[in-house]
């Protein structure tokens, strides 16, 4: 029990280094890291809500990328129409998102194990092909959002600052409504139905009606990053959708740590930090960060979280 | 309303994409259900072995040359990543399967934008492959396309002969059936898995390069194919080849058929914009909703392995 005291001296370092940045890059004349950072920030979200379903439930969606989609061409398409209110097009993203996500929960959730993976990714595609299809508002190239969503009051989304800590905010609600949501019996439930499942019918809990809330819930926090992604980027695109985007969402889980919840948002960090590091040493990147997935898969599946603060006791699974 | 020669002309060609899509999701299958194995890299061995064709095409001059030379090549290449990387996997869970397979993905898309450019390829079709054939009833075809409907046919009377009628065949079953039980039987298991997944990558192979000539050689152009390979697996039932088969066919007609007709269908009941802006979200969407019905009747596939 000796270590745990370094676990959250190290985070609230990092939270008051996150509180800090945006001054920072001000003082620093580096814009561009606030971007980058609430960037972080919005991914580290998606990768929560996925960690809540694959870190917790064994859940291996693949289809993850197409509720950040979802919310962002729903703060798009309704800005499109001249709809700028984030008190209609927010509740739009998030019942857009639920509502999607409880319908491929109820196909997919009939199957597991590989068919599970191949079933989210195909209805993934799916979404990303309708995008493509939407012709109306851009297809394949994607929708330019003129105007930010408009919340009222003092928060002006258009100022960079503003928009850091909103999404800073959310990501901190968010976590601590998710540490709430798995200690408690839902969470317990869950979590009993990954290392036994038949013991937990045998006990008389609904595994599928509990693991379609849990796949709702997460498609749901998903949708919200989406709708914080398209007022970071302006933009509402088909790529956003795309399978290697939630791909990417599953390598920030395992490099952060699965079923933890900093571990994502340590990944989401990470990854982002090494994309934009080896983008700028070289056009092709990608032929380096193909193999290095493939050592951390061999190598080191514990995670950032798990190297960096060895869980006290051994995990419950 | 609907011409026949042009219902024929799509029947057809939903039949040859099917023959692709059983190339592809014949080798998924058998190495899904031998090794237990799930492998997104697949639709990076089929973009390989396009390329590969594209780039012996360029120094022999012959696409037939070409051809004999890529599948073999692609092989060779799957070979290597089956001993490097994929062995490793076998008795990992399938989640870390996907993120390494992931990685190669990555790997792959990237390395031939290095080896052959950012631009995509172009095939020349074989001089006596590139007119048409009459087919009976009246039917014009292209040669080249015909020519893949009949080679994948062959392939597939070829792997047929082979599971059911071979002694290699019959380890192949008794690996999909029991592996434990085969190894400790004294086959060498190693090697059989080996060339279990060289088979499934020459089979990736041979689409791809038979692909080139009509699609686009391009990086990433296995992800397209590779999904729709994955829904044909889930309706056709994972480890059955039979199912495969059925099940690709299906699938390739239906896709091939719904772009092709149900725009026009939306157009003669309701008005034309809203046909004109549904209809091809829809044709794009069929095949997702044919499997989301098949998984609500039978989670298990239309046509599941026996036995397994």
């Amino acid at each position: 029990m000796s270590r745990v005291g370094a676990r959250p001296l190290a985070l609230w370092f990092g939270l008051a280094l996150l509180l800090a940045l945006p001054g920072l890059a001000a003082l620093l004349d580096q814009p561009f890291y606030l971007t980058l950072v609430t960037r972080m920030l919005v991914f580290a979200i998606a990768a929560l809500s996925l960690d809540l379903i694959l870190g917790y439930g064994a859940m291996v969606s693949f289809g993850h990328a197409a509720y950040l989609g979802i919310g962002a061409y729903a703060v798009g398409i309704l800005a499109f129409h001249g709809v700028t209110a984030a008190w209609i097009q927010w509740p739009v993203a998030i019942v857009g998102s639920a509502a999607v996500a409880t319908l491929i929960g109820l196909v997919s959730l009939r199957t597991s194990g590989v068919y599970f993976i191949m079933i989210t990714l195909a209805f993934g595609q799916m979404l990303y092909f309708l995008a493509v299809s939407l012709k109306a508002y851009g297809g394949d190239d994607g929708l330019t959002i003129n105007v930010r969503s408009r919340l009222g009051g003092p928060l002006d989304l258009s100022n960079g600052s503003v928009l850091y800590y909103l999404v800073l905010a959310l990501l901190l609600g968010l976590l601590l409504l998710c540490r709430r949501l798995v200690a408690a019996r839902f969470g317990m439930v869950i979590r009993g139905a990954k290392s036994n499942e038949r013991r937990m019918r045998a006990l008389g809990f609904p595994i599928v009606r509990y693991r379609l809330t849990a796949f709702a819930l997460a498609g749901t926090m998903c949708g919200i990053a989406g709708v914080l992604l398209a007022n970071l980027t302006n933009f509402a695109s088909p790529a956003y959708m795309h399978w290697t985007r939630s791909g990417e969402l599953i390598v920030m889980v395992i490099l952060g740590g699965m079923g933890s919840l900093i571990g994502p948002i340590l990944g989401a960090f990470a990854l982002l930090a090494l994309e934009e590091a080896l983008s700028s040493l070289t056009q092709h990147w990608q032929v380096y960060l193909g193999p290095i997935l493939i050592l951390i898969v061999l190598f080191a599946r514990s995670g950032i979280y798990g190297v960096l603060a060895p869980a006290p006791k051994a995990s419950d699974g | 309303m609907i011409d026949p020669q042009l219902l024929a002309f799509q029947a057809l060609n939903g039949l040859q994409l099917g023959i692709m899509l059983f190339l592809m999701a014949a080798g998924l299958t058998l190495v899904f259900g031998i090794m237990n194995l799930i492998n997104l890299a697949h639709g990076s061995l089929y973009m390989v072995g396009a390329y590969l064709a594209a780039a012996f095409q360029g120094w022999t001059g012959s696409f037939l040359l070409a051809a004999l030379l890529a599948v073999p090549a692609t092989l060779l290449l799957g070979v290597v990543v089956e001993i490097v990387v994929l062995r490793a996997l076998y008795e990992r869970e399938h989640l870390d399967q996907v993120l390494a397979t992931f990685g190669l993905i990555l790997f792959f898309n990237e390395a031939v934008r290095i080896v052959w450019g950012p631009n995509a390829l172009f095939v020349a079709l074989p001089e006596f492959l590139s007119g048409q054939v009459e087919l009976p009833l009246g039917i014009i075809y292209p040669s080249y396309r015909f020519a893949i409907i009949a080679v994948g046919l062959a392939v597939a009377l070829f792997l047929y002969l082979l599971i059911a009628r071979t002694r290699v065949g019959m380890l192949i079953r008794a690996g999909a059936t029991n592996r434990a039980m085969v190894g400790a039987l004294g086959v060498d298991v190693k090697l059989l898995y080996t060339a279990v997944f060289g088979l499934g990558t020459a089979l990736a192979g041979l689409a791809g390069l038979m692909a080139g000539p009509i699609l686009s050689v391009e990086s990433g152009m296995g992800e397209p194919i590779l999904i729709l390979t994955f829904v044909v697996i889930v309706i056709g039932g994972i480890g059955s080849i039979r199912g495969a088969f059925l099940a690709a066919v299906l699938i390739g007609v239906i896709d091939t058929m719904g772009r092709a007709f149900l725009p026009g269908l939306l157009r003669a009941a309701f008005n034309p914009s809203i046909a004109n802006a549904v209809g091809p979200a829809l044709a794009s969407m069929l095949i997702y909703v044919v499997m989301a019905l098949v998984l609500a009747f039978r989670p298990q596939g239309l046509f599941p392995a026996r036995g397994a």
